[in-house]
């Protein structure tokens, strides 16, 4: 069994409720930084710690933090993104509905680390009954001291609010939640200037995904150092993977980086093998914008060496037999799935996400889900796949934001991958059969 | 429309109860920066106002965040929770992403339109559902799913569709984004 670090207690009957939370040592890391501890000093020990962005991303936290502009007057800001929209990512889901006080406490330590006075949460408007979860939360915290004026007796003060978003994939992207937390369209913004010099209000801010806050409780409670001991290398800690698709158990687990993906998917403690008895056919390993992968190489690089449930391993071979660790959002399709089907959902959902602003990701999105759709309903041409390539590769990298990459690097990689079963599809003039 | 339908009062303006939570609402934010409240208070009003945004209430909106109208129909357009046009008492979002799609979306969706006679997009005759297919909800460890009100409905089966789909009826009651309703999984 892996260490847990964010699920230990998440069986526990009442760990949702204040007391229960507590009495499992709940809000302890608040006691400590507060109370021992300067605000640098937490940032410190999450530096120590590599922690790495948990939203897909993978950018260092405690450097991220390190960027905030300490010379300005104006307020700072923690906001938390609770966005979760990446498809095949359901883990911050998981852990705000069943373990509330966890990003509760990891979001009272880490605006103390950043001297944020009021923070807030951004979660998706559909987890509205999170909202209501999360709230009931932040009530307990305040009855109890630990949000307010003076937490536990020091000068330190913070007032936090969840706020819903109304459904748009783009507000996870962090200048287009800003936007958003504004009361605006979800159009990301030019960088620079980053969030940590104008952000929210055109203040200091720092944007971070669920699991990174929820887990600097653990980082402050075990020291960084200790933190990094966990994982292997670069790819420090535990990390929450969202499992889906064709496999045995469906669900949240928690990994100890490093687990081997033959692992992952086979054993009982984690996927628990491919359903029906089926074989493994293709993964798409942290959401749905990362490369899909076929069998053997999600299982061994191309140097024939055990694929890892890291960020380095996962992308060892880079887009050419590689992919990423993404948000882990790991979907996995068996031996029946076509592919060709499957990526049509991608473009239309990247199509129907697109925010409208930069014209390649607008009009290139729309294109893509258009040829899908014909081939996927046995009206494609043979040039269609020459067609998908060169518009993919006019959004990737043309775009202000990074929803035209992830647009594109599925189309990309399942058409690298998997070429003969596009030629198939160009040449059939009947739909594909729906998998069963 | 709808609020001749229902019988109730056509005036836009928000129960006492709806204004204090208004008023809550738009002061989590610092002074001056009161448009920030506009997607929480959108929702407020759609739930408020049988489920949709007419031109009256974005106006209404506006003048209680003293906006301009304007940004608060380019918002209301923008978020794909916001209906700008009437739908029925019940509106079904199915997932159909990816995930989704791997476990068997795709017959929910051909189901449910069969069972109620409508394409996607459409409202019964009775003005009871609307059915619309939505893009990943983060239901993809218990796909296929569906949203209605607050709740998530999820592992479905053509079965499990029948049940809830009765149970909606029975209750006759609108949904609300902002309400659970008061059964959980059929």
């Amino acid at each position: 069994m892996g260490r847990k670090l964010l699920l230990e207690h998440i069986n526990e009957p009442g760990i949702n409720t204040f007391e229960v939370y507590r009495k499992k040592g709940g809000y302890a890391s608040v006691e400590k930084a507060l109370k021992t501890m300067t605000p640098d000093a937490v940032t410190e020990e999450v530096k120590k710690s590599g922690l790495r962005g948990r939203g897909g991303a993978g950018f260092p936290a405690g450097m991220k933090w390190s960027f905030i502009d300490k010379k300005s007057d104006k307020p700072r800001y923690l906001v938390c993104n609770a966005d979760e929209s990446e498809p095949g990512t359901f883990k911050d889901r998981y852990l705000m509905e069943r373990i509330p006080h966890l990003l509760i406490e990891g979001m009272i330590t880490s605006s103390y680390a950043l001297g944020a006075k009021t923070s807030y949460i951004y979660i998706r408007g559909e987890y509205m009954y999170i909202v209501r979860i999360l709230e009931k939360a932040i009530d307990e915290a305040y009855a109890n001291g630990f949000l307010g004026k003076n937490i536990l007796g020091t000068d330190y003060s913070l007032d936090l609010y969840v706020h819903p978003g109304a459904g748009a994939y783009i507000c996870g992207e962090e200048t287009a939640l800003l936007e958003s937390l504004e009361g605006k369209r979800g159009n990301p913004r030019l960088k620079p200037p980053f969030p940590a010099v104008a952000g929210l209000y055109a203040s200091p801010t720092v944007v971070n995904n669920v699991e990174t806050i929820a887990t600097v409780p653990a980082i402050v409670n075990m020291t960084g150092d200790e933190y990094a001991k966990i994982g292997i290398g670069k790819s420090t800690g535990t990390k929450l993977i969202s499992a889906s698709g064709h496999i045995n158990k469906p669900g949240v687990y928690e990994i100890e980086l490093g687990v081997p993906v033959e692992e992952f998917i086979y054993s009982e403690e984690y996927c628990g093998g491919i359903w029906k008895g089926r074989k493994l056919k293709a993964v798409v390993a942290g959401g749905s914008s990362v490369p899909v992968l076929p069998a053997d190489l999600i299982l061994k690089t191309a140097k024939g060496e055990p694929r890892l449930m890291t960020y380095e391993s996962l992308s060892d071979g880079g887009f050419a037999t590689g992919t990423m660790l993404g948000s882990g959002g790991f979907i996995v399709m068996d031996e029946t799935t076509s592919i060709v089907q499957n990526l049509y959902t991608f473009a239309r959902f990247y199509h129907h996400e697109s925010c409208g602003q930069c014209s390649p990701c607008r009009e290139g999105t729309g294109w893509m889900e258009k040829i899908l759709h014909r081939l996927h309903h046995g009206h494609g041409k043979k040039e269609d796949i020459d067609v998908l390539l060169d518009v993919s590769k006019k959004i990737e990298g043309n775009t202000i934001c990074p929803l035209g990459d992830a647009a594109a690097w599925p189309v990309a990689s399942a058409i690298r991958h998997f070429r003969k079963e596009f030629e198939e599809a160009a040449l059939a003039h009947e739909p594909l059969l729906v998998n069963s | 429309m709808l609020n001749e339908i229902d019988g109730m009062n056509t005036e836009i303006k928000f129960s006492p109860e709806a204004l204090a939570q208004a008023q809550k609402i738009i002061a989590r934010y610092p002074q001056g920066k009161q448009k920030s409240a506009l997607l929480p208070l959108l929702h407020l009003a759609q739930s408020e106002f049988d489920g949709w945004l007419s031109p009256e209430v974005m106006d209404y909106v506006a003048s209680l965040l003293s906006i301009k109208p304007i940004e608060v129909y380019e918002v209301a357009t923008f978020y794909s929770m916001f209906n700008t046009k009437p739908v029925g008492k019940c509106l079904i979002e199915v997932c159909q992403t990816g995930p989704c799609w791997l476990r068997g979306a795709d017959e929910i969706v051909a189901y449910i339109k069969k069972k109620l006679n409508i394409e996607v997009g459409e409202t019964t005759a009775d003005g009871m559902f609307t059915l619309k297919t939505v893009e990943c909800l983060g239901s993809c460890g218990t796909a296929p799913m569906l949203q209605c009100g607050a709740n998530f409905y999820e592992n479905l089966t053509p079965e499990k569709v029948d049940e809830l789909i009765e149970k909606f009826r029975t209750s006759g009651k609108r949904t609300s984004y902002l309400r659970l309703n008061e059964f959980q999984n059929a």
